[in-house]
């Protein structure tokens, strides 16, 4: 692991502005500099990356790796090579494990795991309150000396308002973030799916967009009154981002993330034309919404009310997911195809450039940290050696053997996209190249 | 245990026993409903004769029903049994289910005793499309979850269409919880297709505005304003075991804003020449007052009749033996 070189790509790096044809050099896993080619480098390791891209490898602060405890959906390997096979660097994972990511042990357990791997770097975020039980505060200084980079109770929110303001008090001080998921599960009871047009015609249980809204809210305002910052998961509804514009307006240190499935599904999704039945692969919390809310959080995006895109990745092995549509458990794949997904949608069509994706899938998503993600997401000199290579003209068709993960439940298996990622480098080691 | 995968039947083609499934009345057609409503008309003679068949001799009909029932589960075996049929229970209380055998696993294991068609009931919306596409016997839909009940639907509409002569162009309106009803669904589109103008009514929490998109019909909170013009009301149970917590504030609140009496009937109609359904059990003085149920008009006991009916037909077509 001494020096690479990837020579002659279209370096796109939003963080430094860049945007043209230059050489990457990496040493000793960190990035030492990016221009003008430099000639030879003894000993170095060269990539010839003509005609590709070679952008800041992404960067996710939302996945759910399951282990320890859902080893037989996924596992911190398994959800790491999903992660560079999505062209991803940095996955951040969710503490809702089986036991909960509570404690330095389990903390410590999953760097190792990760560092074990040697794959895209799993980073544990730990839990607001022990077990997720919405009651007892974790020890949040110890969970970060450990190796946690931010807090969340993602899967089951703090329901009572007054224990998410202590918490708040608490992770505020230290400077960190809390990732929350906002659902009032009072508001959710038995839906499934979003209410709305299909869930009627479906008869299917429906989740109104006040569950989501009405937390967002909450929290945004415990927010402002505590100081501490707050990063909303997965917004869904376009009540929700009128509430977080509001916050912002208002000063308050708040930001937002978007999945790439809640900007290209609605709950039409839900009725599978092609089988003639409900499908569960658009089965996940929150639920696919109404074409409005899927254009609200295009626009939300656009405008910088929501700051980044995490995947959400949510892996759920086939004998979980094949049962009937109440009783299936929620969430999809999102690392292996998020990239593919989005370019497909919105820049193949022209809607986006090529760096305004980039962008929102690196250093926004880094900055959502703070200073923990201060060297990611960037190719300025001093960062973390992450890179990924796209080839923004390779025609490409998803398959199962083709995920990283260890589950099969994405939605988009099978289906056709013009542009993938073909190499992942992380900490200046190739872990993941498609010849 | 592992079990072997049995391939599924492919939409659109036939079983070994050339039966048809019946999975939801969404997207049936005049003719294939008519068609049934035929069939169930001769088993309607043969039900009033006390006679039995033996149409489906040697054929095995499984009730899977995973939600309580006994009102339709002993209709669909008197259904079976007076075609000749054998029909057995499966009781999932006692079975595998409650061991954690996942519902695929279970209806295989029922599917690979020699099975050809299976009644099934499940809580759950799309159950059983779901049950169909892991079995090889065809699937009759006896209710799943808040989404189809096909074969009630057939009844309603069998007994609309004998005691009026015809269902088309006439006025339907359904009154009660029809969020959360699959008996509401499945009759606005078989209504719908034989002709029927189908108006919904309720409380906002039973009758929401959604629905106007979801299956295009015309939506009242109000009833007078929504029976105004019915030739028949048809009431809905209101369904207390499905719902977490309350959908309407309790007491006599719902029988006093929707509860139907021969007095309201007027409503509909100034001659009062109005027919009243329930899909039952009823909530006596609830849906339906007392009174009501002992009137002439209200057709509850002409319904359960024509339901043994409509599942002779349809267990036929689903065993591939109609006449």
């Amino acid at each position: 692991m001494s020096t690479i070189v990837i020579k002659g790509a279209h370096v796109i790096d939003p963080s430094q502005g860049i945007d043209g044809i230059a050489d990457i050099v990496i040493e000793r896993g960190v990035v030492k500099s990016v221009g003008e080619p430099t000639g030879a480098h003894a000993g170095a390791e060269v990539i010839d990356a003509k005609g590709l891209i070679a952008a800041p490898a992404f960067v996710e602060v939302h996945a759910h790796t399951r282990e320890p405890g859902g080893e037989q959906s996924e596992t911190i390997a398994t959800g790491a090579r999903a992660g560079v096979v999505g062209g991803y660097g940095r996955v951040c994972c969710m503490p809702n494990t089986r036991p909960v990511c509570d404690s330095a042990m389990i903390v410590r357990y999953m760097c190792d795991r990760s560092a074990d791997a040697g794959l895209a770097r799993v980073h544990p975020i730990a839990a607001v309150t022990k077990g997720l039980s919405g009651a007892e505060l974790c020890e949040y200084s110890a969970l970060r000396d450990a190796g946690a980079v931010a807090f969340s109770d993602d899967g089951v929110p703090v329901a009572d308002a007054g224990v998410m303001r202590r918490a708040m008090q608490a992770i505020g001080a230290l400077g960190m973030v809390i990732m929350d998921h906002c659902e009032d599960m009072s508001l959710t009871a038995d839906g499934v799916m979003h209410e709305g047009a299909v869930s009627m015609r479906l008869g299917l249980p429906g989740i109104p967009r006040s569950s989501e809204a009405s937390v967002v809210a909450r929290d945004c305002m415990l927010s402002a009154e505590t100081g501490c910052r707050l990063h909303i998961c997965h917004v869904s509804t376009v009540t929700s981002v009128e509430a977080i514009r509001e916050w912002k307006k208002r000063g308050a240190p708040v930001t937002a993330e978007v999945s790439p499935h809640h900007l290209t599904l609605t709950d039409e999704r839900v009725w599978n034309e092609r089988t003639g039945e409900v499908d569960t692969h658009a089965k996940m919390k929150p639920p696919l919404c109404a074409e409005e809310d899927r254009l609200a959080l295009i626009e939300a995006l656009e405008d910088g009310t929501i700051d980044c895109i995490a995947t959400d990745h949510a892996p759920h092995a086939p004998a979980l997911k094949d049962n009937v549509f109440d009783a299936a458990p929620f969430g999809i794949l999102g690392l292996e195809s998020a990239f593919s997904v989005l370019h497909r949608e919105f820049v193949a069509s022209g809607k986006w450039s090529m760096a305004n994706l980039i962008e929102r899938m690196t250093i926004a998503s880094a900055r959502i940290l703070g200073e923990i993600g201060g060297g990611w997401g960037s190719l300025a000199a001093g960062c973390a050696g992450d890179v990924v290579l796209i080839d923004p003209e390779r025609a490409w068709t998803l398959t199962v053997a083709g995920l990283g993960s260890k589950s099969e439940n994405s939605p988009w298996v099978g289906e056709r996209f013009g542009a993938r990622v073909v190499g992942t480098i992380v900490g200046g080691r190739v872990v993941h190249r498609v010849h | 245990m592992r079990l072997r995968y049995i391939p599924p039947r492919m939409p659109g083609t036939t079983s070994q026993s050339a039966g048809r499934s019946l999975l939801a009345c969404e997207g049936m057609s005049k003719a294939e409903i008519e068609s049934i409503l035929d069939a169930a008309e001769k088993y309607r003679a043969m039900i009033d004769r006390r006679e039995q068949s033996d149409l489906l001799r040697g054929k095995t009909v499984v009730n899977a029903f995973f939600e309580h029932s006994t009102r339709t589960r002993t209709s669909f075996e008197m259904a079976a049994k007076r075609l000749g049929a054998m029909a057995v229970n499966f009781d999932p209380g006692l079975s595998s289910t409650a061991k954690g055998e996942t519902l695929a696993d279970t209806v295989r294991t029922l599917d690979a005793m020699g099975v050809d068609s299976m009644v099934v009931r499940h809580a759950s919306g799309g159950s059983a499309a779901f049950v169909a596409r892991h079995v090889r016997a065809t699937v009759v839909n006896a209710g799943d979850g808040r989404h189809e009940h096909p074969t009630q639907a057939l009844l309603d509409a069998m007994t609309i269409r004998r005691a009026l002569g015809t269902v088309e162009k006439k006025r339907v309106a359904i009154v009660g919880d029809v969020l959360h009803s699959r008996v509401a669904r499945s009759n606005v589109h078989t209504l719908r297709a034989l002709g029927a103008e189908v108006v919904l009514v309720g409380p906002r929490s039973m009758a929401p505005t959604d629905l106007k998109s979801a299956i295009s019909s015309k939506i009242f909170n109000d009833l007078r304003e929504g029976i105004a013009g019915a030739d028949v009301i048809m009431t809905l149970r209101i369904q207390l075991e499905r719902h977490a917590r309350a959908q309407f504030p309790g007491g006599g609140e719902y029988a006093r804003l929707f509860g139907i009496t021969p007095a309201r009937l007027e409503w509909a109609k100034k001659d009062g020449k109005v027919l009243v359904m329930h899909p039952g059990p009823c909530n006596r003085g609830v849906e339906v007052s007392r009174e009501m149920l002992n009137d002439e008009r209200c057709l509850m006991l002409e319904q359960v009749a024509n339901g043994v009916a409509v599942r002779m037909a349809v267990l036929a077509r689903a065993c591939g033996a109609e006449q």
